[in-house]
């Protein structure tokens, strides 16, 4: 029973991260239709930034008001050179999509190793909060609670954002119909770099919370884009809710996991991935 | 009309040029210095898997990232079929081993992911690369207790002659294919699938088939390789980078020719032998990165896209009053 409440709390306490990055990956890809492999390169960008002010003498959760707009300038601006020509280019979605898959892998290399020259590739840790706290008899740190407690609060803002204000309604009609959309009046290319900019922000700010809670490495953020992808097939393609709770779903699946053979904690999310795609391709809150 | 005489003209040079060619790289190893015909060894390897990634993917549109796996596949055939300083299969078996295998593992994959749109083939494929990866890994530590395996060593020439033997039959194949009404299949389930279906082609066989014959040819290079690196782990055999050089080398060459990826295959395994090898090595990912954006942006045609447009705008402008 123990093992449960622990395995189950630990899960919930890095599900929320998870949470964070699919949401971002859910607009890219969902909305915008990249399938943006570098997404996880975002996270370790916002990871080291906040490495790197902390060094300097601020406060790391001070970094999301630093990190989490110039995330979202950078994925802006990315889309609308490089994704926008793709896509005005691209004959029809299949191209699109698969020719903005590649360029996504041309700036994941570059990204990285952008990173790796500045760096290097040891892996960094501060100390951040680090004293623990006991909930239902299992000890945890501190940072991880106040990571979680950030990254429902920042998910939680953005589904209000999406629900309740008029951009919401035009990111939300882009992601049903992008043509019908541009019909009604909706700056399609607008919006979807609005998207890709949100989700690059998503993944910085959720980078900002891993980086007080676990190590982090140059070279981290491909494993991070493969959670993001698992679950955002999980949830369903461009369901923010979904990927809101297959987030915590995945990440209570990877603590038990871990806890039984951490080999192969990795090896299981394919497994899903595969498994849901053979069985399920909508996900759980798909239409 | 004089139709013959410029048929045998065609004739004559589909036939000479690639017999030269196929001359000029027997002799190669006899004639050429040492470091170019390892050089060579891995122009013909990234040939193979260039070409062979273009046979599917290229008429199709699905974009299979699953090159490493059978790469891979191939390679670890060596390694449990050729291990060093062990009783073991002759080479040509076990080449026929690792041909055998990719395409059994692609044929299971293509048959199960048949349904999925063209970005969930591409994440599948990709995932099964890092999947095989970990398993393998994981398999190795946990019930032989190793990490890696040492694979019997080759000499160059070996690894050369049985490269270029792979080689010519993937280009014949891939002609073939090309010129079959299978690839004219192939061309119409990449334009439209549904209008495939509906024109009478068994869609599912012919693309399960001829993605798992593609396959057959880069696992057969991996077991060459295998001999090439002699210590293999699975990070090394299930290299992502083996499922993205041949995707930027077909586009970089242009998947509408043959002749395409064969280019882009040179041109690029150039590139990389100059870049990592000089002042540039750090930055070889880098500006990997950079002409992978760069190509998807400027030339979606590729090189020999790209000079057929310039060239038909030329002699276009001559001849387009006589065409009306």
């Amino acid at each position: 029973m123990d093992l449960i409440i622990n395995i189950v709390l630990g899960g919930l306490l890095i599900g929320g991260i998870y949470s964070l990055i699919s949401m971002g990956l859910s607009l890219q890809y969902g909305v915008a239709k990249v399938l943006n492999i570098a997404h996880g390169e975002f996270l370790m960008v916002g990871a080291f930034i906040t490495y790197w002010l902390q060094q300097n003498g601020v406060d790391p959760l001070l970094t999301i008001v630093v990190g989490g707009p110039l995330l979202f300038l950078v994925g802006f601006i990315l889309y609308r050179t490089v994704f926008t020509s793709i896509r005005l280019k691209a004959p029809n979605t299949g191209v699109y999509e698969s020719n903005s898959l590649l360029a996504a892998f041309g700036l994941y290399f570059i990204v990285q190793n952008i990173a790796v020259l500045i760096w290097g590739t040891t892996p960094q840790r501060f100390s951040y909060l680090a004293s623990s706290v006991t909930i239902l008899g299992e000890d945890f740190n501190e940072n991880r609670l106040v990571a979680t407690a950030f990254a429902v609060a920042i998910g939680a803002a953005f589904y209000l954002f999406l629900e309740r204000t008029r951009i919401g309604k035009a990111i939300r009609a882009a992601a049903q119909d992008p043509l019908t959309a541009g019909l009604m009046g909706v700056d399609i290319n607008f919006v979807l770099a609005l998207c890709f900019g949100f989700g690059a922000a998503m993944a910085g700010l959720a980078g900002v919370l891993i980086s007080i809670c676990y190590p982090i490495t140059t070279t981290m953020g491909l494993g991070y884009t493969v959670i993001a992808i698992v679950v955002v097939t999980l949830g369903g393609l461009g369901s923010i809710p979904g990927s809101f709770i297959g987030g915590f779903i995945l990440g209570i699946i990877g603590t038990g996991v871990t806890y039984w053979e951490p080999g192969l904690a990795v090896a299981s999310y394919y497994v899903i991935f595969i498994i849901l795609l053979l069985v399920r391709p909508k996900g759980i809150m798909g239409k | 009309m004089d139709f013959s005489k410029i048929n045998w003209k065609k004739a004559a040079i589909t036939a000479g040029i690639p017999l030269v060619i196929l001359i000029f790289l027997g002799l190669w190893p006899t004639i050429g210095p040492q470091y170019w015909v390892t050089l060579f060894s891995y122009f013909l390897l990234y040939i193979i898997i260039s070409v062979s990634w273009t046979i599917f993917s290229g008429a199709t549109g699905y974009i299979s990232l699953a090159s490493a796996a059978f790469y891979g596949i191939g390679i670890y055939a060596a390694a449990l079929f050729r291990e060093q300083f062990a009783a073991n299969l002759p080479l040509i078996v076990v080449v026929l081993i690792g041909g055998l295998a990719s395409f059994v593992l692609a044929f299971i994959v293509g048959a199960i992911t048949l349904r999925l749109k063209g970005i969930y083939f591409a994440m599948f494929t990709f995932g099964l690369v890092l999947l095989l990866k970990e398993v393998i890994y994981y398999w190795e530590i946990q019930f032989n207790d190793l990490r890696g395996r040492f694979v019997a060593p080759e000499s160059n020439d070996t690894i050369y002659y049985y490269l270029l033997g792979i080689f010519v039959i993937t280009m014949i194949v891939a002609y073939l294919i090309r010129r079959s009404k299978y690839g004219l299949a192939l061309q119409i389930i990449g334009e439209n699938e549904e209008a495939a279906a509906h024109t009478g082609i068994n869609v599912t066989m012919v693309k399960v088939l001829t993605y798992a014959v593609s396959a057959i040819f880069i696992g057969a290079a991996g077991v060459i390789m295998a001999t090439k690196l002699t210590y293999v782990d699975p990070g090394v055999a299930f290299s992502p980078m083996m499922s993205f050089s041949p995707v930027l080398m077909a586009i970089f060459g242009g998947m509408g020719s043959i002749y395409g990826p064969v280019i882009g295959a040179v041109i690029f395994t150039y590139i990389e032998e100059i870049l990592k090898t000089g002042s540039m090595k750090n930055y070889y990912m880098l500006i990997f990165g950079v002409i992978l954006i760069g190509v998807i942006l400027y030339l979606p045609n590729g090189i020999v896209g790209s000079i057929q447009n310039l060239w038909k705008r030329i002699s276009g402008a001559r001849r387009a009053h006589t065409r009306g």
